[in-house]
C-alpha cells in the first residue's frame, strides 16, 4: 500500500523528570505541504520535533518515513534520513565563516583530506544565489546580524536537501522583509515536494502559508485540521481549551497599599517603557510568550542587568538598584527561572544554599552565627515541609520540588517585602506544585507582595490577582482577575500584528 | 503531602563516608608501607618531624591554593611571589657583616624583614586579584603573567645572587624550635587552624564556596564577586610571602630561585586532598593530608634511595591519579 503521508509519528510519548512532556501523540505529514504545530509554551511541539530529528529519544511510539518504520537514535541518522531542523535557539560558531558554518561536519575534502575551501565557498555562493540570499560566504558569523544569522541557519537546513525541514519559530528574530523572503522560499520548497513542519506562535503566518495545523496542549494531541477550515478564534480556542481543574487557586488576601511602583523602565529591546504598581498582599502575574521580556523585567528590577532608564519606588521612596545587593537591601527577592543555572549551588549543602542570600544578617562581624543559622534553616525546612535527610545534604541530591523549596527559603530568610518568582513550578511534580501555590497564597496573606512570571496558563489564571500580559518587551495589557480568560491573555500575548490578520 | 523521597535518604551513607575519608586511608597506607619498607626508620620521631617541617611551606601555600581552587580559580604565581618575599625579607634582615649586604649600614629588627616579606606577598596577590576582578582576566592567565614577572622582580631586586648572612632572629622563623617542635610546624599549624575557621565559620568563607559552586547564583544572591577575587588572591599572596620568609630563614639566605615549581606541589596537595577544580568543594584538613602525602612520598622515596629523576615520574603519576579520582567523584 502506498502511503499518502511522507511522515507518520504514532503514539509518541516522552517523560522528563516530573513532567509528562508528550503523551501518546500522533503526527502525519504529507509531502509538498506546510504543516504547522501550534500550542502554548510547553505544549510539546519542540519536544516532538527533537524526537523526530534524533536529539531526544522517545519513551514509546513509532516513526514511519515513506512507508518504512525507522529509528532515529541521533541527529546524524536524522539528517541521513532527510530530516533537518532550524532550531529556535541559534547556535552558530561565531569565530568561523558563513561557509564553514553551513558545511560544518561535512566539509568538502580535497587531496590529502584537506578541506577544500574553494569548493566550500563556491557551493555556499551557489546555494545563496539559488535562494537569493545576499550574504558573503566568507564573512564571519560574529559579524552578522541576528536576522542574517537566521537566514544562514535556514540556508544550512535547506542545503541538506532534506525531505522534511523543521522550522522552530524561524521568524521570531527577523524583519518583515525577511519573513516575506522566507515565505517565498517555503513556497518553492513546497513545490519541490518537500514537507515543511513549521512551529510558530504567529497567527497571521499560519493563515498565509500553512496547509495543515496540528494543535497540542499539555503534551497531548488536540487534533490536526486543514488550515482552510480554521480561523483565529477557533485556533485559539483549540490551543487553550482546557479545564481549570485540580488547580490550587489563590486564597483571598487583603490587598493593601502600593509597595512597588515602576515607571517607564527600559532596557534594550525586551524591556520597553514598562510601568506598573504592585500592592501588599497582591499576586501580580506576568504572562506572555517566550521571549516577550517578562524575565528581563525581573532581572532589571533586581539589578542583574542595569536599566537604561526608568524609576523604581518602594514604599513611596525612590530607590537606585545597580546590583542584586541593592535590591536585597531594598526588600526585593528574586527566585530565578533556571534553577540549575542561576539558582542552586549544586555541590553545596542545603543549609548553605538556604542561608546564602541572607548571610549578612547572620554574620554581623563576618563571623557566622551558626546556631541562629541552624535554627532558622530548620524552621524553614519545617514550615515548607522540605524533604531532605539533613541540612548537610548536598542540594543536588534533592528532587526539583524540594530544591525549589530550599530556594524559596533562601529568599524568605532575607525577609523581603516583595517576592519575585520566575516560573515558580517549572519542572516540578504536581504535589510539590500545589504546595508551592499554597505557600504563595500564605505569603500574600502575610502582606508580602508577589510578582509571578509563569508560562502556564492555569497557574497564571489561578494564582494572580491581576495579570500583566507582555508582548515584544512591552506591556500589551493588564487584565483583572475577574475578567481574565485564557483567550483574552492569548490574544494580548500574540500581539496587535496577529490581531490585524 | 507529596510522596517523593530524596535520593540519599539513608541513615548512614557508607559509600559517601568512604569517599569522604578515603584520603586518610591512603595516608595511613603510605605510612604503613614506608614503615615496612624502611624497617621502621620512617617512623622515627625525628624523621616524622622532618617530613612535616619540609612540608610546611608547601602546606601553607596549598592552603591559599585551596581557597582559590574552591572558587574555581588557580594561582600559578605563588612560587615567584614566594621568591620576591624571600629576597625582600632577607635584604632587610642581612647582618652588617654580610659580604653582599644590599643596604649598607642598615640594621633593622628582624620583624621588619618578616613583615616586609608578608606585605610584598600580599601586595602582589592583590595585583592578581585586581587583574581578575577588575579586568575579568582568567585567573590562569593573570597569574601566569605574574609568575613570570614576579620571578623577574626577584632576580632584579637581588641582582641574581642569594642574599645571605641573615639576622639569627630572622632565621629563627625557619630554623628555631619552641620546645621540641620546630617553628615552621607551629606556623603551619596556626595557619591551618585560622584558614579552617575562615573557610567554615566566616561569611567570606561561605561566599568563596558559593562563588565556586555557582557564580551566577552567587551574584543573584547579592554576593560581591569582585571582592571575593580580591580576597582570595591577596590571601594566597600573603601566604606565599609567609612561605618565602620561612624558606629563606630556613636556609639562611634569600635566593631568587626559591619556590620554583612549588605551585604545582601546592595544587597537587589541594587536589589530592579533595578540592575540586569544578569549584565549590574543598577542605583545609584535606589539603593538609594532601601535603603530608606529598611530603611522605618525597621522604620515603629518598629513604628508599629512589633517584630524583624517578621521583618526578612517581609524583606526576600521583597527580594524574588524584585528578582522575576527582573527576569520578563529580560524576
Amino acid at each position: 500500500m502506498t502511503d499518502e503521508f511522507l511522515l507518520r509519528m504514532e503514539g509518541i510519548s516522552k517523560h522528563f523528570p516530573g513532567v509528562h512532556a508528550l503523551d501518546n501523540v500522533d503526527l502525519e505529514v504529507r509531502p509538498g505541504t506546510v504543516h504547522a504545530l501550534m500550542g502554548e509554551n510547553g505544549a510539546g511541539k519542540s519536544t516532538l520535533m527533537k524526537i523526530l530529528i534524533g536529539m531526544y529519544s522517545s519513551d514509546g511510539g513509532t516513526i514511519t518515513l515513506e512507508g518504512k518504520q525507522v529509528t532515529i537514535p541521533d541527529t546524524r541518522t536524522g539528517l541521513g534520513l532527510g530530516i533537518s531542523m532550524i532550531h529556535q535557539e541559534l547556535s552558530p560558531v561565531p569565530e568561523m565563516t558563513v561557509a564553514e558554518n553551513i558545511w560544518l561536519g561535512r566539509e568538502p575534502m580535497g587531496p590529502m583530506r584537506l578541506i577544500d575551501y574553494k569548493k566550500m565557498n563556491a557551493d555556499t555562493q551557489a546555494l545563496f544565489d539559488r535562494w537569493e540570499i545576499a550574504i558573503n560566504p566568507k564573512a564571519y558569523m560574529k559579524d552578522l546580524s541576528i536576522a542574517q544569522t537566521q537566514m544562514v541557519e535556514i540556508a544550512k537546513a535547506i542545503s541538506f536537501d532534506s525531505k522534511i525541514i523543521i522550522m522552530d519559530e524561524p521568524t521570531s528574530a527577523i524583519t518583515e522583509r525577511e519573513v516575506d523572503h522566507l515565505h517565498r522560499m517555503i513556497r518553492e520548497l513546497k513545490a519541490d515536494g518537500k514537507a515543511i513542519i513549521y512551529i510558530t506562535h504567529k497567527m497571521d503566518e499560519v493563515f498565509k502559508i500553512v496547509d495543515y495545523v496540528t494543535v497540542f496542549r499539555d503534551g497531548k494531541l488536540v487534533g490536526t485540521y486543514p488550515a482552510a477550515e480554521l480561523n483565529r478564534d477557533k485556533l485559539i480556542a483549540l490551543m487553550v481549551g482546557r479545564e481549570l481543574t485540580n488547580m490550587f487557586p489563590k486564597e483571598d488576601a487583603d490587598i493593601g497599599d502600593v509597595i512597588l511602583s515602576v515607571r517607564n523602565l527600559n532596557r534594550g529591546k525586551l524591556v520597553r517603557d514598562v510601568s506598573f504598581d504592585l500592592r501588599r498582599g497582591e499576586i501580580l502575574g506576568f504572562a506572555g510568550l517566550m521571549g516577550a521580556g517578562r524575565t528581563e523585567v525581573l532581572e532589571t528590577l533586581f539589578g542583574i542587568a542595569k536599566a537604561e532608564s526608568g524609576e523604581i519606588h518602594i514604599n513611596g521612596k525612590k530607590v537606585t538598584i545597580n546590583q542584586p545587593k541593592d535590591a536585597i537591601d531594598a526588600g526585593l527577592a528574586l527566585l530565578t527561572e533556571d534553577r540549575k543555572l542561576t539558582g542552586i549551588m549544586g555541590v553545596l549543602s542545603v543549609r548553605d544554599n538556604m542561608i546564602m542570600a541572607a548571610l549578612p544578617k547572620y554574620s554581623p562581624n563576618g563571623i557566622l552565627q551558626r546556631k541562629r543559622i541552624n535554627d532558622d534553616c530548620e524552621d524553614q525546612r519545617r514550615k515548607l515541609a522540605t524533604k531532605t535527610p539533613s541540612l548537610d545534604q548536598l542540594i543536588q541530591n534533592l528532587s526539583g520540588g524540594n530544591q525549589q523549596k530550599v530556594l524559596i527559603s533562601r529568599w524568605l530568610l532575607t525577609l523581603p517585602d516583595i517576592l519575585m518568582i520566575d516560573e515558580p513550578t517549572r519542572g516540578i511534580d504536581v504535589g510539590a506544585k500545589s504546595e508551592i501555590h499554597r505557600l504563595m497564597s500564605m505569603l500574600a496573606q502575610q502582606g508580602k507582595a508577589i510578582i509571578m512570571v509563569s508560562s502556564e496558563m492555569p497557574e497564571v489564571l489561578g494564582m494572580s490577582d491581576r495579570i500583566i500580559v507582555m508582548h515584544d518587551g512591552q506591556i500589551g495589557g493588564i487584565v483583572e482577575r475577574a475578567d481574565a480568560t485564557q483567550e483574552k491573555i492569548m490574544e494580548l500575548a500574540t500581539g496587535p500584528d496577529a490581531a490585524a490578520a | 503531602m507529596t510522596t517523593e523521597t530524596p535520593v540519599a535518604a539513608r541513615a548512614f551513607d557508607l559509600a559517601g563516608f568512604i569517599k569522604k575519608y578515603a584520603i586518610i586511608g591512603i595516608l595511613l597506607l603510605f605510612i604503613v608501607l614506608l614503615a615496612a619498607l624502611t624497617a621502621g626508620k620512617f617512623l622515627q620521631a625525628q624523621n616524622l618531624i622532618n617530613v612535616i617541617r619540609q612540608v610546611s611551606a608547601i602546606g601553607i601555600i596549598a592552603i591559599g591554593m585551596t581557597f582559590v581552587i574552591i572558587a574555581r580559580g588557580i594561582d600559578l604565581s605563588v612560587g615567584s611571589i614566594l621568591a620576591v618575599a624571600a629576597v625582600v625579607g632577607s635584604s632587610l634582615a642581612q647582618l652588617p657583616t654580610a659580604s653582599n649586604k644590599m643596604y649598607a649600614g642598615l640594621q633593622l629588627p628582624a620583624i621588619v624583614g618578616i613583615l616586609a616579606g608578608l606585605a610584598v606577598g600580599a601586595l602582589l596577590g592583590l595585583v592578581n586579584g585586581s587583574l581578575v576582578a577588575g579586568f575579568h582576566i582568567a585567573p590562569f592567565i593573570a597569574t601566569l603573567g605574574m609568575m613570570t614577572a614576579a620571578r623577574g622582580m626577584a632576580l632584579i631586586y637581588s641582582g641574581g645572587r642569594p642574599l645571605s648572612t641573615l639576622d639569627p632572629a630572622y632565621n629563627w622563623v625557619g630554623q628555631g624550635d619552641l620546645g621540641p617542635i620546630p617553628v615552621p610546624i607551629i606556623i603551619f599549624a596556626l595557619v591551618a587552624i585560622l584558614a579552617h575557621l575562615m573557610l567554615t565559620r566566616t561569611r567570606f568563607g561561605r561566599h568563596v564556596f558559593a562563588y565556586g559552586g555557582n557564580e551566577q547564583a552567587a551574584r543573584v544572591s547579592g554576593i560581591n564577586v569582585s571582592r571575593i577575587n580580591l580576597g582570595i588572591f591577596t590571601l594566597t599572596g600573603l601566604l606565599a610571602g609567609l612561605a618565602g620568609v620561612m624558606l629563606s630563614a630556613r636556609i639562611g639566605s634569600g635566593n631568587p630561585q626559591l619556590g620554583t615549581g612549588i605551585e604545582l606541589d601546592a595544587i597537587t596537595a589541594a587536589v589530592i586532598g579533595g578540592t575540586s577544580f569544578s569549584g565549590g568543594i574543598g577542605t583545609i584538613w584535606g589539603t593538609i593530608v594532601g601535603a603530608l602525602i606529598i611530603g611522605i612520598i618525597n621522604n620515603g622515596l629518598d629513604l628508599l634511595n629512589v633517584s630524583p629523576f624517578m621521583q618526578q615520574v612517581v609524583k606526576g603519576a600521583i597527580i594524574v591519579i588524584a585528578i582522575i579520582i576527582d573527576e569520578r567523584k563529580n560524576r
